[in-house]
């Protein structure tokens, strides 16, 4: 298991790294953390002929607080992310998926926007980028651009990225004051690719019901996938169980080595259900 | 808990937890793994495997990696065999077993999707893996067999056109008239299928090898990572041509290895032969991929079982099927019978039983090769009987534990026999059964389970009753042709300094043999621990012995060492003697002194008479020959093994909606004889708890239809990892085995024995309310729901 032989580069900018893709081509490969594409080199599923590293720069690593919004750069570790207490305060739905990301050792390699550009149908943050609504900042030679997660994920390891296009950041919109968050991951060990996994938000609740919904499921389909049925079932105020058998309606299911399409299913309407439960308990204790 | 033993006694060591002497070093980075080693010269091995179950080699072309600079060497399988004689592994107690010629490396015809096919020797391991992308080969894939029934059905695809069928042996016990037993109505009777997956030794450092050869003395040297260097001796010189004499092999530091690193491996050899032909030392290191694609794969069984109780529960009769695929080869030279053949001979043996009946069939099929691996044949054999009577006391109205103690041999009914013609002695089911329910507290688990239910929480309590083979005598594979020693041998010397070297032919790959006999050795001859210094694992400095497996490190080696260190102080005691002219029985041996056996005066330090012995021999009286050394071996007599025994329990609770099983808890008693080290058995009882949890929730090795590995990756195949571990609570119950002065016996491998079928029993337990059923291993979550679903 040794990769092939290739180039390395290591620009000191986003931009310089941007040029040096542009000019490798096809055969250029971004590396941050490394923490999937160091396997899928040294399996030499892919062989590139250069590599770009783009640890180094500094302007893409780090969390900051723009208005309303948090900026998460490319190139903050998931162990930072986990250990902000910005984000653990604003964004508690990113707090909580991240102890469910693979392992510490790989936490402390791996980064945030790594796993979003990899788009791992498994992984949980870019489910967690659906239900919050972020928006991925996109550098190229040709500029900068702006890409809302729900155009983002297109596939399995797809996204709206073209080639030579780096992601610089993300940027989330603080929810409002109110809105909660609700989070389910079943996998067969802690830390394992998710058999299935539901990352969701709801808006503060207005006539009994919340005034929005964003219910994005993860390990069930090629890419995270948003249930706009499920959400609109939630906006009606039906039941948990009524909400939860609304789940899967559009999101086509794809079973694997540990879960068939039919228990990936069954999955998400139990995560679905139990989670919409635990909330409307908190809100009864809480009233 | 404290347990005394007869060598209880200030400054003693056997039985205290001491801290491994070797823990600093490995710790420190300090280790020997066979990867750390670089000699001059070394080229590297890399190999081309075959990516069908079974395919036709029609082509092959090596033209352009043979031209790819840093490529030094490039084989085929038909090159290779022209210097490696090919083995079968088959045994000749094992009646009517067959095997076909295995080569080295793949030739005309694939039988396994990663079976060596093309080796490349080159300058590192980068470049011989360029070289492999450069080989082309062309198959013609041929029906790939790969379901263990199917196999055995007259139109199946044979796997070797020599052999007219694709069963490899089968082996039938009749003992006792069971059908009277079944047909009587007044009895319970209950039958149940079993489904054990194949799953796999994960090892910390895989298997890697360098062999070094030195033709101007013909000399063949193979550092090694596994568990039986005399072995391993003995295959290289049978299958290369070198004496057997002239070949070394070092095994220094093992990092794991569970029975996976004890077998002949194809790219092994290989990569030996490279070395012999080249004349420069060849390293071959497995890769992950390559090891969930080569190294042995364990259990694999489906099993019927049926049994009968009378009124009062007692057992009347069980009848076992056993059919277990073994991929395409037996193994060599242990064989891959051994492991159907111990779940048929240990079924039941807690148990008195009557009526006995079974069947074994061990079926080829291409798939990885299957062979030993911890607890061989245990896991099986336990949960397989464990789960027939929870079903016999629920099908009888009866308490599981409650149907055991009906059942169990009683302390005092030793010796005596099963109806397999097992022979037992020194075992101790009742005071285990005792003492686990006492640890568990078994009626508040039970009350605790009950109230929970009600509220929709299904927890659930599994029992196991064990029988372990261990110190295994002649019988096990000597008597069959195999070059494996069962004896092991152990020498103790003291240097002129006064400290002790020990060397021993058991081996330390993880577990702490080497920590026993540094015990053992400084106990008898009362020295610091600190003061002996142990080697292992290399055939030209330690006595001729079997290495470390089947749980006989401490029983034969650590006996042997007993008598080598008893043999040295008998001989330190004479020479000190002579020279205090006194009598050596009115002597003894003290932190390091010479002293009066009754007033502990002390009389010289070991230092002194070292010195004196080596340095001054003048001072000596006539007649005392200067030898500080001796050696003694050791084998089981009387007995084809020391069986040993234990009780498991396992609090399991199930998430009825995910199917998802959560451990609570684990409770072992194990009677492991004298026990020479607490913390190093509970740890190798922990450590055989997880590995048989793995087996039983999480490990498993998936085909496909045509015999395609699907999950060979560690992302894929799942070990179980410390966050799903419960706590394992462990006691013991010490009767010493009559057959050796020390008492030990085994304790490797009981915890992988026992804990899957107590696992097992548990979920079972948990799921019983809701009317279902769960007899297939891995129990995965999906498994559990659609047991679920289908009610069992």
């Amino acid at each position: 298991m040794k990769t092939n032989a290739f180039a390395y580069q290591r620009p000191d900018t986003a931009e310089e790294a941007v040029r040096l893709a542009a000019e490798g081509g096809d055969g250029a490969r971004f590396i941050a953390g490394g923490q999937s594409l160091l396997a899928a080199l040294n399996f030499r599923l892919d062989e590139p002929e250069a590599l770009i590293d783009i640890s180094r720069i500094a302007t893409l690593r780090g969390i900051e607080r723009r208005e309303n919004r948090l900026l998460i750069g490319a190139l903050t570790r998931h162990a930072e992310v986990a250990a902000s207490p910005e984000v653990a305060r604003d964004l508690p739905l990113i707090a909580r998926a991240m102890r469910e990301v693979a392992h510490p050792a790989i936490r402390n390699r791996g980064t945030f926007g790594g796993s979003l550009a990899l788009a791992d149908p498994a992984a949980e943050m870019p489910a967690c980028a659906l239900a919050l609504d972020a928006v991925m900042h996109v550098l190229s030679p040709e500029g900068r651009r702006q890409v809302p997660a729900a155009e983002f994920f297109c596939g399995m390891y797809e996204t709206a990225l073209e080639p030579g296009e780096l992601l610089t950041g993300v940027e989330i919109p603080l929810p409002e004051p109110g809105a909660r968050h609700g989070f389910s991951e079943l996998a067969r060990r802690h830390g394992d690719y998710a058999m299935a996994g539901l990352a969701m938000m709801l808006g503060p609740r207005s006539g009994g019901v919340p005034s929005w919904a964003r219910v994005a499921f993860f390990g069930l389909s090629d890419c995270p996938a948003r249930s706009a049925a499920a959400e609109a079932a939630i906006l009606s105020g039906a039941r948990p169980e009524d909400c939860a058998a609304k789940a899967c309606e559009e999101i086509e299911v794809f079973g694997d080595l540990n879960a068939d399409e039919a228990t990936k299913r069954h999955y998400a309407e139990v995560m679905l259900r139990r989670e919409l439960t635990r909330l409307a308990n908190d809100e009864e204790r809480t009233a | 808990m404290n347990v005394t033993t007869k060598y209880d006694r200030p400054n003693s060591y056997i039985g205290s937890s001491v801290p491994r002497p070797n823990a600093a070093r490995l710790l420190q980075g300090r280790g020997r793994y066979v990867d750390d080693k670089i000699l001059p010269r070394m080229l590297h091995a890399a190999f081309l495997r075959s990516p069908h179950a079974h395919a036709r080699i029609t082509r092959i072309d090596t033209e352009a990696a043979r031209a790819l600079p840093g490529v030094v060497a490039v084989y085929d399988g038909a090159e290779i065999a022209r210097h490696v004689t090919p083995w079968q592994g088959v045994l000749t107690h094992l009646a009517g077993m067959r095997s076909p010629d295995q080569p080295a490396l793949a030739i005309d015809v694939a039988r396994w999707q990663g079976e060596p096919v093309v080796m490349v020797v080159a300058q590192s391991r980068a470049i011989a893996e360029d070289a492999l992308a450069l080989i082309e080969v062309e198959y013609d894939p041929l029906p790939a067999v790969t379901d263990m029934e199917a196999a055995l059905t007259e139109d199946a695809p044979r796997i070797h056109p020599e052999i007219d069928s694709n069963l490899c042996w089968q082996r039938d016990i009749d003992a006792g008239d069971v059908e009277a037993a079944f047909d009587d109505p007044a009895n319970t009777v209950v039958e149940r299928r079993f489904t054990f997956g194949r799953h796999t030794g994960v090892t910390l450092e895989p298997r890697v090898c360098i062999g070094d050869y030195d033709p101007s003395e013909d000399r063949l040297t193979m550092h090694y990572s596994g568990q039986a260097p005399h072995m391993m001796q003995s295959v290289l010189s049978r299958h290369l041509g070198v004496p057997e004499a002239r070949v070394r092999v070092i095994a220094e530091d093992v990092g794991g290895s569970f029975g996976i690193k004890i077998h002949t491996y194809g790219d092994e050899i290989a990569t030996m032969a490279a070395a012999k032909l080249l004349k420069r030392p060849v390293k071959f290191a497995a890769d992950r991929l390559e090891s969930f694609m080569t190294d042995i794969h364990a259990r694999d069984h489906r099993v019927t079982a049926r049994a009968a109780i009378d009124a009062e529960g007692r057992l009347q009769a069980v009848e076992i099927d056993d059919i277990t695929g073994i991929g395409p080869y037996s193994v060599y030279p242990r064989s891959s019978g051994i492991e159907g053949n111990q779940v048929i001979n240990l079924i039941g043996a807690p148990y008195e039983l009557p009526a006995y009946r079974a069947r074994l069939r061990v079926a080829f099929q291409n798939k990885v090769p299957m062979c030993q691996y911890r607890a061989v044949g245990h896991p099986i054999a336990m949960a397989v009987m464990e789960g027939i009577m929870d079903d016999l006391a629920a099908a009888s109205g009866r308490d599981p534990v409650e149907l055991r103690r009906i059942n169990l041999r009683a302390d005092d009914s030793y010796p005596s026999a099963s109806p397999q013609g097992m022979k037992f002695a020194d075992l101790s089911h009742q005071a285990c059964l005792d003492k686990l329910l006492d640890m568990m507290d078994y009626e508040r688990l039970k009350a605790d389970q009950d109230r929970l239910r009600a509220q929709g929480v299904y927890r659930g309590i599994g029992f196991v009753n064990m029988v372990e083979v261990t110190n295994p005598s002649p019988m096990f594979y000597g008597v069959g042709g195999a070059p494996i020693a069962a004896q092991d041998g152990a020498t103790a010397r003291l240097d002129a300094s006064g400290a002790v070297h020990v060397a021993n032919s058991i081996t330390e790959q993880g577990q702490g043999s080497e920590s026993i006999l540094a015990q053992i050795t400084a106990d008898v001859m009362g020295v610091d621990l600190a003061d002996v210094h142990v080697t292992t694992g290399d055939t030209a400095t330690v006595p001729y012995g079997g290495g470390t497996w089947a749980s006989r490190g401490a029983g034969i080696g650590g006996e042997a060492m007993l008598r080598a260190a008893t043999a040295l102080k008998d001989q330190v005691l004479e020479v000190a003697a002579a020279i205090l002219q006194g009598r050596p029985e009115a002597l003894d041996i003290r932190a390091g002194n010479i002293v009066d056996r009754d007033s502990g005066q002390i009389r010289m330090g070991l230092a002194d008479l070292g010195r004196t012995v080596y340095y001054r021999g003048n001072e000596l009286p006539d007649g005392v020959a200067p030898e500080l050394i001796a050696t003694r071996h050791f084998k089981v007599s009387d007995y084809p093994f020391v069986f040993t025994n234990g009780i498991m329990a396992s609090h399991v609770e199930v998430d009825a909606e995910t199917g998802i099983v959560t451990l609570l808890d684990h409770w072992v008693v194990e009677d492991v004889g004298t026990i020479l080290n607490e913390k190093l058995v509970d740890e190798q009882i922990r450590g055989g708890v997880v590995q048989g949890i793995g087996g039983a929730l999480y490990e498993e090795c998936v085909y496909s239809e045509d015999g395609q590995l699907q999950n060979a990756t560690m992302a894929d195949y799942l070990v179980p990892m410390a966050g799903e571990m419960p706590d394992i609570r462990i006691a013991h119950v010490s009767t010493p085995t009559r057959t050796s002065e020390l008492g030990a016996k085994g304790a490797g491998e009981a915890g992988t024995a026992g804990a899957p079928g107590a696992v097992m029993n548990a979920v079972n337990d948990a799921l019983r309310p809701l009317g279902a059923r769960l007899s297939q291993m891995p129990m995965t979550p999906e498994r559990v729901l659609k047991s679920l679903r289908q009610g069992g």
